[in-house]
């Protein structure tokens, strides 16, 4: 069979043939391996078939733990099984890694390797995860390459049926996982010859079978364990043979011929770098030419690091080495040095001993870390490496791609090297784009179009933001005659383009140029005018390097193509139009094939709008003339304002403006503790609109602010004599109501902060009566208001507080309190961030927050800014992140330790009032303080305040203690916030087990009824056919009650709520919730992106949900018991229209209706009717009265 | 009796058939119309709205958010199993195809002659016998002329006949200042057939809330006089065939719409109301009232009362305005 070239991921490449050659498929979702595990879900529920013939079963796990539990499960039974993983995930299958291999089974397992959380969690690449598997009895196979994933995925799977060793096979995350390349496909046939049936039936006859019966996971004693632990010696002894056999059968038929070391370089090297990975392809480029340039030099690129045969790597070794620099990509603090540098190492002395190489062979061994988290590893650092290897007394540990100004390990880099601007043919291009503007699609469309209709090899890699809303993304395309190694960012582009004009004010776009690049501004002016609207820097640039610079209106011509706002064909037909990476007619007639396989189903209109956007394009993409001179009278406006905190000029700025790498160690917080409320300075103006408040219709009934997903609009009530100095048009009126008679009232929207999603506007009620079209918030154009009202919005923020003591906790009261959760990087129109924000505004400067992993935690606390905030006293939510799956236990413990620091205070309290250090008035009132109101809190820490007065100076052991611990005699509430993925599946054993201790915590589940962060693939919440990743075809069965689980327990304060249908019972059940002396989960419907709709209509979907039975809404008080009243309150009544009306608003769902009508009826007429017997028996429940009392 | 009649240049055993509605949608349903003896099974409408709405949709809330985050680059499962409207639609056409006997009839709704005219094509290719086209047109253009309304009409049933070979019947709505005139130019373009008269889905206006809400009133045996009066005017003077749809709910209804003038009468409330089976029920009436009558076959009655053959032609003109105005009880407020 003739095999076809490709361009895929690295991800798709190795599921790609590990579903081929399995039967069970368990898995989970984890960031970077969550693809894998999608692609083998879609092409099982495709019903494609492995090379037997059979087509796999994918399952999803309640956890990476779950996962491994079921493929050890599968292999046990004989199935050939596999599963993907990373991070965490893989930490969790750790426990069943010891037993797969002290089983001696063979299993090959694939890892995109990233970075373990420490001092903070990160997603993406470096070796940290696998290093921790290293010691479990697990073959560690790397590859470097998409190609070589996709070849050694092979080479795992074949090995370990002949070596009955288990296999984890590993590639960088993100930068293998993600990268686009072009690869030759293993066709069927070569699996199958790789994989020969009578090694897959010895695993079959391995397995446990009742017909003849064996017992495996004994339990043994000191007498058996040592020696049947050694038993298994012998195989890890042949373990690399057979991986080099695999990898020259591999070779006699593919072609690709892989060592267990592989040496490149002089054949008498003098200095040699020792590494795995995809940095090792960087490695490769750069060694290649510093031997062309005469020097001898080398790499050994490690493929099989377990188990480690000396021999092979003492083989590998050119005789004339004299240093080896060792480079890990993961770190070992208290080590001797990371573990590939000690196995070097120790693999020398043991070569020697064994008269594997001379008796004088003794090279220098240094050892470094690189690339920790996917830092970028280029050829300079790896020049740097080379270069410390010829010094006069070379670092012995050191690091390299960072600067550390504080320990002083790193190696210094000489930024100017570089080799890829001479390397012949070789097209590098750099596109700034939004996320929402298909930037990264077109250019996954032009890298296929390239790689697969030419001889070019092309590869991509995609650079992301960490804010959901008005992302901005970075493409790195490389296309040439030869295989691209370059393991890196495109670091000097012959081609340039910025798809959104409002980047060249924020980044340096133009700092990738190479001389005489071609550079691509998408703009809203005409070539004449462009560059008079450009900065100094920029012009300068352009001038400096002599880019030609070439300019169109993207959004008019898209908008005139009935293309909406997606500028993605528009640009792609540029890029191919002016960067000569292929023949212009050529391209585009390529696009348009393109348009047509892309569109083609979706009718000929839409084929025919792509096309005139296609033609248009080229019709009004001009040259711009450059002049000799820089004629700008502006500079770049600074990244943040002059007000902002020393550290967040020094620090936060620098990575706001990209150029964050440049930061030293020295700049860090040493433990991963970092300032709140930063986002404030982050003013993104990423909304084309923005809402405009006419207060002459405004009933003030604060509904906008509650539902605003990033606290960009908020409602503020004052005495009138602050409005004094007030901006000329700053609005305001008279506050409607006896509160606050005689105030003034405002609602004033934050311009550079809204994300323009309109459910402010939607929820709006106040209508004009003769022009209903118009309401008290209308949206409109930002930029004409953006630096009036960003002044009346600074003016707004510094008007007085109100007096909380003063507010109903109502919705109106709710919503003059200080939001302290603001601007996060949510996504516009998010239906999780309201609740947390009504959270802070009510408790917030009390509030202890345990967060699980998940959106919650990458809109909370992904850097470079974080919208937890503080009040005008310092005081706001202390945030933190433990883990995905130990969120409870992780906020428990906040809770244990918070109520014995006032234990503790009580007791010390007492203790030095009975010694007469504190007046008797004022302990029994610390210690007797109602703290259920506003006013009572005020009022207690005004007794603190006095409390520490009266102990102030005094040096006994009790009153130092009592100092520190006297915060803690104010009450603090602690929440628990995660999403469904964590509350439904990873997390629920600890859930379950928090809320059975009755200790007062209070759990915040943000339900999007999918795994939203990751992707949206399936939880346990979500609902009956509705489609997710693993659940193509519409899940078939009930969302999971989780409600009614915790009501069991009888004294759990229980709530189900949805903002958007009922505000007043999410506002009580968050109070009651809070006020609630024991355990309470408040579970919250959050309408999300991943539900496949306009987020605008999210309100009026949690209507549907309620209203269609599919959300009821109640609240269980078990105080209610005390009373003689049942716990339990419904607060919506049974369905009052079909579940249809709701789901079908939701792509979700509609796409399961579309693919499978038949089935889709089925598994809505049954979720309707499990929805009505829910609320039946809800209903029961509610209507049964104590007795027992 | 032989009910035979020609619609479309289709053989028909009878004239009664579903019109354009949700009867068609479900398999069972449109068995149960085939058993109550339709001659012809009429699909839903698909919109031309709904060919484009439900790409931009895709495009606008799922696409957008693809591509944008690094942990999660596309947020539901592959949209290639996203089988769009206009796929599901000729699916729906070819299933009924395989099922049914008689002839199928798929409908296109739409005002501009652009591109999801294609989808006429396809939906021959899907196996429709004959395509009636919904020209639903309201008019909130101040700019656009009478003239230019029936010019884009006439645009895009020559677009579309020159894209099939199939017969082509356009549903007209009553709002045209001369239909007698609009029909002879539709003649000229080719169309086969023309369908009296689709209903305008009124939306109502919610006082308390200030927004207007879409209200569905199934047609009463009311409605259909302006279609007879239409039928009438226009029967005998053009060369396409003519339905009558909107107000046939007995089977004197029908009769009455055949002596009208229609070759095809299409019958939806009374089915939604009653069910499929209902369709034999009005055509056993229809049957029994020519029998009772002594009627040798349904042809003798077709066009027996339009404007040419009336014996009361002005009862159809203008006349009948002044009449029935005199005729008008006055009001007791007046009195």
């Amino acid at each position: 069979m003739a095999r076809r070239w490709i361009t895929v991921d690295g991800n798709e490449a190795t599921a790609s043939v590990a579903h081929r050659t399995n039967e069970v498929i368990a898995i989970y979702p984890i960031t970077p391996s969550s693809n894998m595990g999608e692609f083998a879900d879609e092409w099982s529920a495709k019903g494609r078939r492995n090379i037997w013939g059979i087509v796999p079963e994918v399952i999803e796990m309640q956890s990476e733990g779950g996962a491994s539990g079921a493929v050890h499960g599968a292999l046990q039974a004989g199935a050939l099984a596999t599963t993907f993983t990373a991070s965490q995930g893989l930490l969790l299958m750790i426990p069943n890694l010891y037993k797969i291999a002290g089983e001696l089974t063979s299993y090959a397992m694939h890892v995109s390797a990233r970075t373990l959380a420490t001092h903070a969690l990160s997603i993406f690449g470096d070796h940290s995860d696998v290093m921790a598997c290293r010691q479990t009895g697990v073959a560690l196979l790397c590859s470097g390459s998409v190609q070589e994933a996709h070849d050694l995925a092979l080479v795992a799977q074949a090995a370990t049926l002949r070596a009955r060793v288990p296999f984890l096979h590993f590639f960088d995350g993100f930068r293998t996982s993600h990268e686009v390349s072009k690869i030759e496909e293993l066709a069927d046939d070569d699996l199958h010859d790789m994989i020969p049936d009578e090694l897959v039936a010895a695993h079959r006859a391995r397995a446990l079978s009742p017909d003849r019966p064996v017992i495996r996971g004994t339990a043994q004693n000191p007498d058996a364990f040592f020696q049947a632990r050694e038993a298994c010696n012998q195989f890890y002894d042949v373990c690399p043979d057979i991986v080099q056999e695999t990898f020259d059968r591999f070779a006699a038929r593919v072609g690709r011929q892989y060592h267990l070391f592989d040496y490149v370089g002089h054949p008498q090297a003098e200095r040699v770098v020792v590494m795995m990975g995809s940095g090792a392809e960087a490695a490769h480029e750069t060694v290649i030419r510093l031997v062309a340039e005469g020097q001898k030099v080398g790499l050994i690129k490690v493929r099989l690091y377990r188990p480690f045969s000396i021999a092979a790597f003492a083989a590998s070794l050119p005789p004339t080495v004299r240093s080896i620099a060792v480079l890990d990509r993961t770190k070992e603090p208290g080590a001797v040095g990371e573990p590939l540098y000690v196995d070097v190492v120790s693999a020398l002395v043991e070569a020697r001993v064994a008269g594997l190489v001379a008796p004088a062979f003794a090279p220098l061994v240094i050892g470094g870390r690189y690339g920790l988290s996917s830092k970028e590893f280029t050829p300079a650092q790896v020049n740097a490496v080379l270069d410390e290897l010829s010094a006069s007394r070379p670092k012995p540990h050191f690091t390299v791609g960072i600067m550390d100004d504080v320990t002083h390990l790193s190696l210094k880099v000489d930024p100017s090297f570089e080799i890829e601007s001479t390397a012949r043919g070789l097209v590098r291009a750099v596109f700034f784009g939004l996320g929402s503007d298909g930037t990264v699609g077109a250019n996954k469309n032009s890298i296929k179009i390239i790689g697969e209709e030419t001889d070019n090899f092309a590869q991509g890699y995609f650079v992301y933001d960490s804010k959901k809303a008005g992302a901005i993304t970075i493409s790195h395309l490389r296309f040439g005659p030869k295989p691209i190694q370059s393991s890196y960012l495109v670091q000097r582009a012959s081609f340039v383009a910025c798809h959104q004009y409002e980047f060249m004010d924020k980044y340096d776009v133009l700092g990738y140029a190479e001389p005489g690049a071609v550079f691509l501004l998408n703009a809203p002016f005409s070539p004449e005018q462009v560059w008079d609207e450009l900065s100094s820097e920029v012009q300068e640039q352009i001038i400096e390097k002599r880019v030609k610079f070439y300019v169109i209106d993207g959004y008019s011509v898209a908008r005139d193509a009935g293309m909406g706002t997606r500028i993605n064909t528009i640009m792609q037909t540029c890029f191919f139009a002016i960067s000569g990476v292929l023949p212009k007619d050529e391209a585009i007639r390529k696009i348009k094939e393109a348009i047509k396989k892309t569109y083609g189903k979706r009718g000929e209109q839409v084929v025919q709008a792509n096309y005139a956007a296609v033609d248009q394009a080229l019709a009004h993409l001009h040259e711009v003339p450059v002049p000799a001179r820089v004629s700008a009278g502006r500079r770049m406006p600074p990244v943040v304002s002059d007000d902002a905190p020393d550290f967040v000029k020094r620090v936060t700025a620098v990575m706001m403006a990209n150029k964050g790498d440049l930061l030293p160690v020295s700049a860090f917080p040493v433990d991963g503790t970092w300032p709140s409320g930063t986002t404030k300075w982050e003013k993104r103006n990423i909304a084309a609109e923005i809402p405009q408040w006419d207060e002459s219709i405004c009933i003030q009934c604060n509904k906008c602010a509650l539902v605003c997903p990033h606290a960009a609009i908020r409602a503020k009530v004052y005495p009138s004599d602050t409005l004094e100095g007030s901006p000329s048009t700053f609005k305001s009126m008279d506050f409607k109501g006896n509160e606050f008679k005689g105030q003034k009232y405002t609602i004033q929207v934050a311009p550079e902060d809204c994300t323009g999603c309109t459910l402010c506007v939607m929820v709006c009620p106040a209508k004009d009566k003769s022009n209903p079209k118009h309401k008290s918030l209308d949206m409109v154009p930002q930029r004409p208001l953006r630096e009036s009202e960003a002044a009346n919005y600074e003016f707004f923020l510094n008007l007085p507080e109100v007096d909380r003591t003063a507010i109903k906790s109502d919705i109106k009261g709710t919503q003059f309190l200080q939001p302290l959760f603001e601007y996060s990087g949510a996504c516009a129109g998010c239906g999780e961030t309201p609740y947390i924000k009504l959270v802070t505004q009510l408790f917030g400067d009390r509030t202890m927050i345990a967060n699980a992993t998940g959106c919650s935690s990458i809109y909370g606390a992904n850097l470079p800014t974080t919208p937890y905030t503080v009040n005008c006293e310092g005081r706001g939510p202390a945030w933190s992140n433990s883990l995905f799956e130990d969120n409870a236990e992780f906020g428990l413990g906040l809770r244990l330790a918070v109520d014995k620091h006032a234990d503790q205070a009580r007791d010390l309290v007492k203790r030095l009032a009975g010694g007469g250090v504190i007046g008797d008035a004022l302990a029994s009132g610390l210690l007797a303080a109602d703290q259920t109101s506003e006013a009572g809190i005020q009022a207690q820490r005004a007794r603190v305040v006095e409390l520490k007065k009266a102990i102030a100076g005094r040096t006994d052991n009790d009153a130092t203690r009592l100092q520190q611990l006297a915060d803690y005699l104010v009450v603090k509430s602690v929440w628990i916030v995660g999403g469904d993925g964590w509350a439904y599946d990873i997390g629920y054993g600890g859930l379950d087990h928090v809320l059975s201790t009755g200790r007062n915590v209070n759990v915040l589940v943000l339900d999007t009824e999918v795994y939203s962060n990751t992707g949206g693939q399936q939880s346990k919440a979500t609902p009956m056919g509705a489609a997710a990743k693993f659940a193509t075809a519409g899940k078939a069965t009930q969302k999971k009650d989780l409600a009614l689980m915790a009501m069991a327990y009888g004294n759990v304060y229980v709530a189900h709520v949805a903002f958007g249908a009922k505000d007043a019972q999410t506002v009580r059940a968050i109070v009651d919730a809070e006020s609630y002396p024991g355990a309470s989960i408040v579970i919250a419907y959050s309408h999300c992106i991943a539900h496949g709709y306009d987020l605008a209509f999210g309100l009026e979907q949690q209507k549907l949900a309620v209203d269609s039975g599919h959300w009821p809404l109640f609240r269980f008080d078990p105080r209610r018991n005390s009373l003689g009243e049942n716990p339990l309150v419904l607060e919506s009544g049974a369905a009052k229209i079909d579940l249809r009306k709701y789901v079908r608003n939701e792509s979700r769902y509609s796409m399961v209706e579309q693919a499978t009508p038949e089935r889709f009826k089925e598994l809505l007429d049954a979720a309707q009717e499990g929805n009505r017997q829910r609320f039946a028996m809800y209903e029961t429940l509610a209507a049964k009265r104590e007795t027992t009392k | 009796m032989d009910l035979s009649t020609t619609y479309l240049g289709l053989k028909l055993k009878h004239p009664l058939m579903p019109g354009a509605s949700p009867l068609a949608d479900d398999l069972g349903s449109v068995r149960r119309l085939e058993d109550a003896g339709a001659s012809a099974i009429v699909l839903r409408s698909l919109f031309e709205e709904q060919i484009t709405r439900e790409r931009l949709a895709d495009e606008m809330h799922v696409r957008a958010h693809e591509h944008a985050f690094a942990e999660a680059l596309t947020y539901l499962p592959s949209p290639d199993e996203f089988v769009f409207g206009p796929d599901r639609y000729l699916e729906q056409v070819r299933r009924i195809k395989e099922m049914v006997g008689v002839p199928v009839i798929a409908s296109l709704n739409g005002t501009t002659p652009l591109g999801w005219t294609s989808y006429a094509a396809e939906m021959q290719a899907a196996g429709a016998d004959a395509l009636e086209l919904n020209f639903y047109h309201v008019a909130t253009e101040e700019r656009e002329s009478g003239a230019d309304v029936e010019r884009r009409l006439l645009e895009t049933v020559r677009l579309v006949k020159t894209s099939v070979s199939i017969p082509v019947a356009v549903k007209l709505s009553p709002f045209f200042s001369s239909l007698p005139n609009l029909a002879h130019r539709l003649d000229e373009v080719g169309a086969d057939g023309l369908v009296l008269f689709n209903r305008f889905y009124q939306p109502d206006i919610e006082p308390d809330t200030l927004e207007t809400v879409p209200r569905l009133a199934l047609s009463t045996s009311s409605d259909l006089l302006l279609r007879l009066r239409w039928l009438a005017i226009l029967s005998g003077r053009v060369r396409a065939s003519l339905a009558a749809t909107g107000g046939v709910h007995t089977g004197i209804d029908a009769l009455k719409a055949i002596m009208a003038g229609a070759d095809a009468v299409q019958i939806v409330a009374a089915l939604l109301e009653h069910g499929p089976g209902y369709l034999a029920i009005v055509l056993s009436d229809l049957e029994r009232w020519l029998d009772a009558h002594e009627y040798a076959s349904l042809r003798q009655a077709q066009g027996s009362m339009n404007l040419m053959r009336s014996p009361d032609p002005q009862a159809f003109e203008r006349g009948n305005y002044m009449r029935i105005l005199q005729s008008w009880p006055a009001s007791p407020l007046s009195s």
